[in-house]
């Protein structure tokens, strides 16, 4: 609230629930809310109408909102807010949550409700949003009583933001909106009883230095807990991973946290990371994971993951350690206080670092490295998507525009994830965990709200950008000037996929039918349109996209057939790839077992 | 440190020490049902002075790895203040109360205030027809009790399900 409209001290007495709401946001930092009014939240749109301080991003259906918060949140390190009305206004939020839930994004969440009295009878749009969303959130909570409103607030936005972060649902009965109350601050003692440790113990970070000096093929196995413990942290891994002179991989939520164009960077591990990290991780005798938490996307077969390894794992969240894989070091705290820790006592460690057997690793993952494994031949007119993303990043990096990248999810979110290259944490938004279709264009909308002169482009699919299209509306309203690039192939390619390998090629309602025009119908959204047929317009249309100061659809035609590799399909190890035709492939393949799993 | 090649499952009794406020149960239940955790027990009651926290008792069962990973999915519920493997800390006691309705004439009746003596249960309640005991101790023994029953004429059981304190002078 502006300081004209803000009620002084002596009149909190007379302010209703809303102000009190707005007041408590106000005071946590909120200077954005996406969201989508309602009969039960009227009185919250009222106090915002009156007021100028923080900014209401009117979205266009409230799963967007909490995507489009999400983006701002991982794009700022700040927490995103999100306003929705009761019933349907907070079910259509709930894959929003589930979404934020997976990938620890901080969001506190409001929703209205029907008045107290009522709740429990069925009242007009009337839903258990607290039950609902019980497992779909951190925490979450219902306010019944006045003077617990700004405490809950406030509380609401610690939870968020502390130990692993995630969304908060706050239940807001209208009764509590419009009745009178009390503003308090945010407390000044500790919480009762959350309060996650962040500082590591002493003696595991002395025997984490250890071994990884020791080490003859270690290798560090950094995640998204990196980027959620602010720029700080990525700044030390980079600075510890040179010291140490350590390979690094990236999970798919970590990529940013190490800088992709550093010699000692493997790539993205996994499902579809790149042979050299793959290997490295199978083949170490020492793994440092620091921030990522073992996904099932990430260790393929656990039985055979990394198996003559000693693991060493720093992670905030003690749950998820010795989840699904055993470690031998533990470590409990936040990443940058880690690696502060870890640089510290590896001066102070006296024992020397094996660095012949480390130049002997080197050597064996240079050997890796040199098979190339995210080589594809452009030898037609038609654009490889590989290229096509290439070039997008080539041409954004030549453009010097500060860029951050969205994706949505399918096979275009894999070649996204290996082709474009992250120098810096926060600048890499994706669904990874919950892989929610239609996140990448909300999510577009809330980093470019963060920051408009950026350069914002959701990397998309033909399917995906369909589950959220109506955000092209929000998208013209605020002028905000995202950039959509569509590797249309025609296909959810990614089910196809997986049908070519796994279902014999029966391509069973993967084919996207009946497509829209994109090009007419970003015109009609009050946008750009952009077509790349071929490879001769593929530069100029992404030079005219990164020029034009609007939102922009670029629809570029893609090889339809194109798949997805390296590729561990599930249940196979590290060692077990399936590499891009033509290269020689290392492995068993698709087993029975592995059907089964997703 | 847990083996994950250890697939021997164990019983474990966990006290949890919570905020006493609407939904914590549930959060505690979805908890196991959502992550596929046995719950063989559970019981919760407030335990301070001002009515603001309870404590939960439950008891689980699961390999070491699935109860290390309970016990750190309990601690990091908002409102938990407290999580403690009982099983695992030494030494404890568990207890149990059941209402066991017994009906039945003649030396049945013998038989079953006999046996109640034997087992220290009490008569709550009496009919010419019927009796309520009560009775605690162990779970085993109020199993043993209740089975017996069974032939006498057992008509229903209410128990309470396991409650649980660690010996000596330590609190949670
Ligand atoms: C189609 C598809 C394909 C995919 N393929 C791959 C793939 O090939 N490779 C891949 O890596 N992923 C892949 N994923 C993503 C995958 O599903 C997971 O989302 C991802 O691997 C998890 O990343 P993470 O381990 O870094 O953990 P995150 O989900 O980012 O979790 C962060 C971890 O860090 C901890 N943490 C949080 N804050 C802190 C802090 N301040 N300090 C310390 N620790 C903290 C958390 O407790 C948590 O354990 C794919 C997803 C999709 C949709
Ligand atoms: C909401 C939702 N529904 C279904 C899926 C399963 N799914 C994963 S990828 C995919 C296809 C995506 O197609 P497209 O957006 O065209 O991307 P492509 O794989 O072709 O690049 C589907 C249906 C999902 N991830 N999310
Ligand atoms: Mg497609």
């Amino acid at each position: 609230m502006s300081s004209a409209t803000l009620p002084a001290a002596s009149e909190t007495q007379s302010m209703t629930g809303a102000e009190i709401v707005l007041r408590a946001l106000k005071e946590q930092g909120v200077e954005v809310i996406f969201g989508y009014p309602g009969g039960a939240v009227l009185p919250i749109y009222d106090a915002i109408f009156n007021q100028n301080a923080i900014r209401h991003i009117l979205v266009r259906h409230e799963q967007a909102a909490v995507h489009a918060a999400e983006g701002y949140a991982r794009s700022t390190g700040k927490v995103g807010c999100v306003l929705v009305t009761s019933g349907p206004g907070a079910t259509n939020a709930v894959t929003g949550l589930v979404d934020a839930l997976l990938d620890s994004i901080p969001i506190v969440c409001l929703t209205g409700q029907v008045p107290t009295h009522l709740i429990g009878n069925d009242a007009f749009q009337e839903a258990d949003t607290t039950g609902i969303t019980r497992p779909a959130t951190k925490h979450n909570y219902l306010v019944k009583q006045m003077d617990k409103l700004a405490s809950t607030v406030h509380e609401a936005f610690y939870v968020a933001r502390s130990g692993r972060p995630g969304p908060v649902v706050i239940d807001l009965p209208k009764d509590i909106l419009i009745g009178k109350g009390q503003y308090t601050p945010p407390p000044s003692q500790e919480h009762r009883s959350y309060r996650p440790q962040t500082e590591p113990d002493a003696v595991q970070i002395r025997k984490a230095v250890r071994l990884l000096k020791e080490a003859k093929r270690p290798v560090v196995y950094a995640g998204g807990g990196v980027i959620n413990a602010g720029p700080e942290a990525s700044a030390l891994l980079t600075k510890f991973v040179r010291m140490a002179g350590l390979p690094c991989t990236n999970t798919l939520m970590g990529l940013g946290a190490y800088p992709s164009s550093d010699p000692q960077f493997l790539g993205m591990l996994g499902m579809h990371g790149t042979v050299e990290a793959n290997l490295a991780m199978h083949g170490c005798d020492v793994m440092f994971n620091i921030g990522a938490r073992f996904d099932d996307r990430v260790t393929g077969r656990l039985n055979a993951f990394a198996p003559n390894s000693v693991k060493i794992h720093a992670d905030i969240d003690p749950s998820s350690i010795n989840k699904n894989v055993k470690v031998e070091v533990p470590i409990v705290g936040d990443a940058a206080a880690v690696l502060r820790a870890l640089i510290a006592a590896w001066d102070a460690d006296e024992a020397k670092q094996d660095r012949p057997s480390l130049a002997e690793w080197w050597r064996q993952i240079d050997e890796w490295r040199g098979k190339n494994c995210l080589a594809y031949v452009q030898d037609s007119k038609i654009i490889k998507p590989q290229h096509a993303v290439k070039r997008l990043y080539e041409l954004t990096k030549e453009s010097g525009r500060e860029t951050f990248i969205t994706t949505e999810v399918g096979q275009h979110q894999m070649w996204a994830a290996q082709y474009f290259g992250f120098e810096k944490p926060n600048r890499w938004m994706t669904s990874g965990g919950l892989g929610t279709m239609g996140y990448g264009l909300p999510a577009a909308m809330g980093v470019q709200v963060a920051h408009p002169d950026a350069l914002v482009i959701d990397i998309a699919g033909e399917a995906s950008i369909l589950m959220n299209i109506q955000e092209m509306s929000t998208v013209a309203q605020y002028r905000l000037p995202v950039k959509v690039f569509i590797l249309n192939n025609q296909y959810m390619g990614m089910v196809r996929q997986w049908q070519e390998l796994l279902h014999g090629g029966r391509y069973s309602e993967s084919y996207s039918e009946a497509l829209p025009d994109f090009v007419k119908l970003a015109e009609s959204f009050h946008g750009v349109g952009m077509r790349a047929e071929s490879t001769d317009d593929l530069d100029r249309v992404i030079r005219e996209m990164i020029a034009i100061d609007r939102p922009v659809i670029v629809d570029v035609a893609v090889d339809e057939k194109e798949n997805v590799f390296p590729m561990i399909p599930s249940g196979a190890a590290h060692n077990e790839m399936l590499l891009a035709p033509g290269q020689i492939a290392a492995g068993a393949g698709v087993t029975d077992e592995g059907t089964a799993l997703v | 440190m847990p083996d994950p090649t250890d697939n021997s499952f164990r019983a474990a009794t966990i006290a949890v020490l919570v905020e006493n406020e609407s939904g914590v149960l549930a959060r505690v239940i979805g908890l196991f049902s959502g992550r596929g955790y046995n719950i063989d027990s559970l019981t919760v009651a407030p335990v301070d002075a001002e009515g603001k926290l309870s404590r939960i008792t439950v008891v689980t069962s699961g390999t070491e790895m699935v109860i290390e990973q309970i016990k750190a999915q309990l601690d990091r519920l908002v409102p938990v203040h407290k999580v403690a493997d009982l099983t695992l800390e030494g030494p404890h006691l568990n207890r149990e109360l059941a209402l066991i309705k017994v009906a039945g004439s003649g030396s049945a009746r013998q038989e079953a205030l006999r046996l109640a003596d034997a087992f220290r249960a009490r008569v709550v309640d009496a009919t010419t027809e019927s009796f309520v005991f009560e009775m605690t101790g162990s779970g085993e023994k109020l199993d043993a009790f209740i089975n017996l029953m069974r032939p006498i004429g057992l008509v229903e059981v209410s128990r309470t399900g396991v409650v649980s304190i660690a010996r000596g002078t330590k609190a949670l």
